[in-house]
């Protein structure tokens, strides 16, 4: 998935396959995201993406196949490899009972940062999000972009190396749709890290992007917007989309 | 694992355990007027006719709500555990235990923090209780008070792993109820929380037996002896054994290779 031989990938899934009794969720799945890249994992409802993020935050581990992340085994160095991983889960997964501060310093604990450290990311990244002046407040009283925003905070707040956003965009008005897939495209463009997006909102792609399109548990094409443009003889995104799903967009 | 990050991790999850019980203060009032009730109405009203014998710990013949303070701290933690195991049932079910347990850090050891988390908790309650029930003339000796800790921390992690053990086998939240009559009522009232064993021997052998043998009796005995300074080497191992069993199979249960994790898939 990428035109740099030189560098490691950030994220690696090679040959990964997994089953829920005798029905085949993933098989056979590869691909890789660069640093600096934005990769928008694309698939119809029950292609196997949130099994995918499961397996690559070893929510459960995969039976067959490999994980890596920033080089580190999933399976067998695994809390080194999610100490350089964020994530933004489809569901909102923030306390509302507490605060925007103290959802974050919980975060922070959770990686280790000392008091200092965490108050100094936090500021960085909340100001990020214009979000810093709501700290205190409670998650309960934020509207869903803004929580949304505070999640992105929280799942950049040590540091990581690759940041997995499942269809995080979800639910919100335009405005806040577009103030993150520019802050995340942002990310990628800066360098900073590697971003693997799950999505339905094609729109949300743009053409510097790379795609994994999965259908029914396999990967039916990585690579480039350009490359998979042109392997599927589309015009657009969707109707790659479609050609190789057999879904309407 | 590194010491500073495992103890900068621990201490984050105990303080957010310990926000979210104050930020939700019904459920303080409501994990305290629980067993004040029965302090006041069921240990009042049963007073004449459930009178106690000498019995050790206790030195002479005391009043019934003397002998129920210890098993209605049990039954503070019994329903904290509960709650807490409803609590990651519930957390599971919305999405927010997601963040627990993709942070870099071993499961047991995550899974043992929360529990810790909500021992706090419950100690919390247990204090506030003794205290209330001080006021109420169920006197036990200051020292008591200090020796009491240990046994609550204890028991409180025991019945808390059991209830994180529930919640690794518990699919939805709907299912909860059921923890209620198959679970939290047998496990208090075949205990010795509200009579002595030889009391309940009057009735029926069997039930006896299975008193005996229950953990939660166990540790109300630990908690009963330890405060009134004396040390029940025997509840101790069983509360520590039982505690070792539920919090090994609760890790085996949040396992993301062995577990029941596997089981609910996109679930969690």
């Amino acid at each position: 998935m990428s035109d740099s031989t030189s560098l490691s990938p950030v994220l690696a899934v090679a040959g990964v396959a997994y089953a829920y009794g005798a029905r085949r969720a993933l098989d056979a799945v590869s691909f890789e995201v660069q640093k600096g890249q934005c990769a928008f994992l694309l698939g119809p409802n029950g292609a196997g993406k949130t099994t995918l993020f499961s397996l690559i935050t070893r929510l459960y581990d995969a039976p067959e196949g490999r994980i890596e992340i920033a080089g580190f085994d999933l399976r067998r160095r695994s809390s080194k490899a999610l100490s350089r991983l964020g994530v933004v889960f489809q569901q909102p997964t923030l306390d509302l009972d507490l605060t925007v501060m103290q959802n974050l310093r919980y975060h922070a604990a959770l990686h280790g940062l000392s008091g200092r450290e965490a108050e100094g990311r936090i500021e960085a990244e909340l100001s990020r999000q214009a979000m810093y002046e709501r700290r205190f407040e409670p998650v309960r009283q934020l509207n869903g972009g803004h929580r949304r925003r505070v999640e992105i905070a929280r799942a950049l707040l040590h540091g990581p190396e690759l940041l997995l956003l499942d269809e995080p965009t979800v639910g919100l008005d335009v405005p806040s749709r577009l103030a993150i897939v520019d802050y995340v495209h942002q990310l990628c463009e800066d360098g900073r890290i590697a971003v693997l997006w799950a999505t339905h909102l094609i729109d949300e792609i743009r053409g510097r992007d790379q795609l994994v399109i999965l259908h029914r548990g396999r990967i039916r094409a990585a690579g480039s917007v350009a490359d998979v443009l042109a392997s599927a003889g589309a015009a657009d995104v969707g109707a790659a989309f479609h050609l190789y799903t057999e879904a309407k967009t | 694992m590194r010491t500073m990050h495992a103890w900068r991790a621990m201490s984050g999850i105990v303080l957010r355990e310990l926000y979210r019980f104050i930020r939700q203060r019904e459920r303080f009032f409501s994990a305290l007027v629980r067993p004040l009730v029965w302090l006041f109405i069921f240990a009042a009203g049963f007073r004449s006719t459930l009178g106690v014998a000498i019995t050790p710990p206790y030195e002479t013949y005391i009043a019934y709500e003397v002998y129920i303070t210890p098993g209605l701290l049990g039954m503070i933690q019994l329903f904290n555990g509960m709650q807490s195991s409803l609590s990651m049932v519930y957390d599971r079910e919305m999405g927010s235990m997601k963040t627990l347990l993709v942070s870099p850090l071993p499961r047991w050891f995550l899974l043992t923090s929360k529990l810790l988390g909500g021992v706090m908790v419950s100690l919390l309650q247990c204090y506030v209780f003794l205290a209330v029930a001080w006021l109420y003339d169920v006197q036990a000796p200051w020292a008591g008070y200090l020796l009491v800790l240990p046994a609550l921390i204890l028991s409180g992690m025991m019945l808390g792993a059991l209830g994180l053990l529930l919640s690794s086998f518990i699919e939805q939240l709907e299912n909860f109820a059921g923890v209620m009559n198959f679970v939290i009522f047998p496990m208090f009232f075949l205990s010795t929380a509200l009579y002595p064993l030889w009391k309940l021997q009057e009735s029926s052998p069997v039930l006896t037996t299975l008193a005996r043998y229950n953990p939660f009796s166990q540790a109300v005995e630990l908690v009963r002896y330890a405060l009134y300074g004396q040390f029940n080497l025997q509840a101790c191992l069983y509360t520590g054994v039982a505690l070792a069993v539920f919090l090994g199979v609760a890790i085996i249960g949040y396992n993301p290779s062995r577990g029941m994790m596997q089981k609910k898939g996109s679930r969690l």
